[in-house]
């Protein structure tokens, strides 16, 4: 099993459907359940973070004369 | 030219000479101001383009050919780039080039002539690329399900990246680049071509993010203002974008050749930021339900463990459940097993009373045990006599069978029927010996009459010469030696002393002979 963090927000999602598919068959060991919950629980809050980073943040590039990005500088587009 | 008809030769005389550059100046100046602006259509013919910047090529119809130029200022500045085979409108004025005897067009500005012409060229075009399969299914890139940055390659001001924006915060705010185009006129297509480009150049982690969705976006306009997005430079781009790549070009109902090129192809801007990003508050609902879904199906399946484990107790039986009968049935004959055994002494004891058991009778029966007991004590000692007797007798008869005496007569009588068998063997052996004896001087006797050696003793005598037999005078003259055999012995007759030693010294002859 990979690390969870690290994992984007599709992976981790992915996963965590496939470990509740898993749960609700209800065919896994006792000792598996529980440890497939606790997988759960981390993609889940790996998910979480991710959806809590929604942060709107807005730039435009900066070019020189020759059309090379140079950086970039708050964009207000209204 | 009615003039001219009429009176040629009158007009030789005093017509004015003109040197051919006064001429050539002169209808120059008639040309150019006489055609100093003009309109013209006709279909390109060939072009070419010099490495002086200048732009040569010939408008044409049916019938005529009319040679242009487009200054090398100007050819910058074209919306469209003139193609051979396009139908144009071409804005301009006439001019002479003296030193050839010609007369061109300095073309200002050109223009496809009206819609039909520029989408025939268009779809050219569009085949020409997909031939080269730029537009392959194959070629395109699934969008990332939640990108983390996007570049919008855009005109930084206007509606269009507003409504990105706006429709972006809506489902899931993110991280935005705006790379700023032009999103019409002539620096459209490079600034488009170069903005894809520098998305992709971009390092993974460097200090400007390289988005992870690149959106192209422009608003509505007539085909001409979109034409940007047709050009080859825009084309090419997009289909080599590593990062996938959303096409929002005008309207719903406009295409241009970009949307070919792209991976998706929004229909208006809007969409176009629909595409790019799912509703945060559809995906934390979904994360809540599947976290609540892991929940219940871990309760679900603790509990049906647990109701298992509860039915299977309940009809696992107790313990003392086990022991129960046995106890019971211990109970049961522990109460019985007193008086039993009061019963079983109580009928013995009646038994005992009934039997009277006296002194007397003791005694009687002991007497006469001991009687019985002396009786046969009184027939053990004969009977094991007479045993031995009978035994003995028995192996003393097998001794006396036994004996030397009867082995020896045995032998004996063996002995002399052996020696009778060999005495006769004996005698016909010797018998048969006589017989051959006899018979053997018979035959010698026999043998001695026919040889000629009882014939020299009757007085005849063998002659030989040389060793062989001589049988006649002529013989005896041609032997070396004679030698006469008489019954007593042997006479040499002649010079030497013996006819064999004679024969032996002369081999060579003998050899000859033979």
């Amino acid at each position: 099993m990979s690390a969870v963090d690290g994992m984007s927000f599709e992976e981790a999602i992915r996963e965590l459907e496939a470990v509740v598919g898993k749960l609700e068959r209800g065919d896994v060991a006792l000792d598996e359940s529980i440890a497939l919950y606790e997988r759960g629980a981390a993609l889940r809050a790996r998910c979480e973070k991710k959806l809590a980073e929604a942060e709107e943040k807005v730039a435009r590039i900066t070019l020189s004369a020759d059309g090379q990005p140079t950086g970039t500088t708050p964009l207000d587009a209204g | 030219m009615d003039l001219f008809e009429d009176e040629p030769p009158a007009a030789s005389g005093n017509q004015p000479e003109f040197t051919v550059s006064e001429l050539s100046g002169a209808v120059k100046r008639v040309i150019e101001g006489e055609f100093g602006l003009v309109r013209v259509r006709g279909e390109v013919g060939r072009v070419s383009r010099p490495a002086s910047g200048h732009l040569y090529l010939d408008l044409k119809d049916d019938r005529s050919v009319l040679a242009g130029i487009i200054w090398k200022g100007r050819a910058q500045l074209l919306s469209t780039r003139p193609e051979e085979g396009m139908e144009v409108v071409a804005t301009g004025r006439l001019t002479t080039f003296p030193g050839q005897s010609k007369y061109q067009m300095i073309i200002e500005d050109i223009a496809p002539a009206g819609v039909g012409a520029l989408m025939a060229m268009l779809e050219k075009r569009r085949v020409a690329l997909a031939a080269e399969g730029l537009f392959d299914a194959a070629r395109k890139r699934p969008l990332p399900f939640l990108p983390e940055v996007i570049g919008v390659v855009t005109s930084p001001s206007g509606a269009v990246i507003r409504d990105i924006l706006h429709r972006l915060r809506d489902r899931f705010p993110r991280r935005v680049l705006v790379w700023p185009v032009a999103v019409q006129g002539n620096a459209c297509a490079p600034e488009v071509a170069r903005a894809i480009a520098g998305f992709n150049a971009l390092a993974p982690g460097g200090a400007i993010p390289r988005p992870d969705l690149v959106i192209v976006a422009r608003g509505g306009g007539s085909v001409e203002d979109l034409w940007g997005f047709n050009e080859e430079i825009v084309v090419r781009a997009a289909a080599a974008s590593a990062i996938p790549l959303i096409s929002a070009v005008g309207h719903e109902t406009d295409t241009t050749l970009i949307d070919f090129a792209a991976d998706r192809r929004a229909p208006t801007p809007t969409a176009a930021a629909e595409l790019a990003v799912p509703v945060r508050l559809d995906l934390v609902a979904g994360v809540a339900d599947l976290g609540a879904r892991a929940g219940r199906a871990l309760a679900q399946g603790l509990g049906q463990r647990q109701t298992r484990l509860r039915d299977l107790g309940r009809v696992l039986p107790r313990a003392e459940a086990l022991l129960d009968p046995a106890r019971q049935r211990l109970d049961a004959l522990d109460g019985r097993l007193p008086l039993a055994l009061r019963a079983v002494t109580a009928v013995k004891r009646v038994a005992l009373a009934d039997m009277a058991l006296r002194p007397g009778l003791l005694r009687r029966a002991l007497t006469g045990e001991r009687e019985r007991l002396a009786g046969l004590a009184a027939r053990l000692d004969p009977a094991l006599v007479r045993l031995l007797r009978d035994k003995g007798e028995v192996a003393r008869t097998r001794g006396a069978r036994l004996r030397l005496p009867v082995l020896e007569a045995d032998l004996e009588r063996r002995r002399a029927a052996l020696d009778a068998v060999v005495r006769r063997l004996a005698d016909r052996a010797g018998r048969a010996q006589d017989q051959r004896r006899a018979r053997l001087a018979a035959l010698e006797q026999v043998r001695l009459t026919l040889g000629y050696q009882a014939t020299l003793a009757r007085g005849y005598a063998v002659v030989r010469g040389d060793g062989a037999v001589v049988s006649g005078v002529a013989a005896a003259q041609a032997a070396g030696a004679l030698e006469i055999q008489f019954a007593d012995g042997r006479l040499a007759i002649g010079g030497r002393s013996a006819p064999r030693k004679a024969a032996r010294e002369e081999p060579p002859e003998q050899g000859t002979l033979l």
